[in-house]
């Protein structure tokens, strides 16, 4: 585990550079993060970010794209629109929790 | 330190060609597919023979398992024979399938489609079977030839499921 620099923050990350750290994140540090990988967040970023954090609580492990649109309420196709490329990943690295480990 | 999201014009491409008809050989190339897409991977899948079964309107929502033949379950193979044995072990397939989250075929196809997936359908299957565009899932983009495919997949990487 390392520390790593963004903006102002101290934050510690694992091997890829996701946060080990859940209490080291808030809503600022969000929005720093997605600067880094080029993405502007807007109302429909937030929404799933929020419901990430919410559930990471609940369940203990970050919610995979599935789970954050059946039970997130958001398409597909509206995830992969917000965060190109690599949805499941971005969205994690954004709100600071670990990748997904869930297979679908 | 960032983590590595990959570059917008990466060229990695993975074709699976879906060939089984039973329900547990249907979500191999599900699952692989998936996880492509949600990596960026442009994703290509093809069914043939049995594999259509996949794909067909009619069908796509009751594919069946069976223990005959597959050694795997750890059961009699007598047993697979019975009356009823065929529906019992779909039915319990399909509850393990669930139980962990992970959807049925047609929908598993539809988050698939919504991730960018191509869905072609084997030209050589649908004139053995007769079958046509109507009775096919209406996100498949085509029927297609072999060389068709050949062309669709130069760089791919391939699976032969």
């Amino acid at each position: 585990m390392t520390i790593t620099t963004v903006g102002d923050y101290q934050l510690h990350v694992d091997g890829e550079g996701f946060l080990t750290e859940y209490d080291e994140w808030d809503e600022a540090v969000g929005e720093k993060l997605a600067n880094q990988i080029d993405i502007t967040m807007t109302d429909a970023h937030w929404k799933a970010i929020r419901f990430l954090r919410e559930d990471f609580v609940e369940q203990g492990e970050t919610a995979t794209l599935r789970r954050v649109s059946t039970i997130g309420g958001i398409p597909i196709k509206e995830l992969f629109e917000l965060f190109p490329g690599k949805p499941a990943k971005k969205m994690a690295y954004i709100a600071g929790l670990p990748k997904p480990r869930g297979c679908v | 330190m960032i983590p590595d999201f990959g570059t917008p014009d990466s060229k990695r491409k993975l074709a699976i060609i879906c060939s089984k008809g039973n329900l547990d050989m249907a979500y191999p190339g599900l699952v692989l597919a998936n996880a492509a897409l949600g990596e960026g991977i442009e994703t290509h899948l093809f069914f043939t023979f049995w594999g259509f079964d996949m794909i067909t309107r009619s069908r796509m929502g009751e594919l069946k398992f069976t223990m005959l033949g597959n050694t795997a379950t750890h059961m009699p193979q007598g047993l697979g024979g019975l009356p009823g044995m065929t529906a019992l072990a779909t039915h319990q397939m399909r509850k393990q399938i669930a139980a962990i989250g992970v959807p049925d075929v047609p929908e598993f196809l539809e988050q698939i489609v919504a991730s960018g997936g191509h869905l072609w359908a084997c030209r050589m299957s649908a004139d053995m079977m007769h079958i046509d565009e109507n009775d096919l899932y209406e996100a498949v983009e085509g029927i297609i030839s072999a060389t068709d495919f050949i062309e669709k997949t130069e760089g791919a990487q391939l699976l032969f499921i």
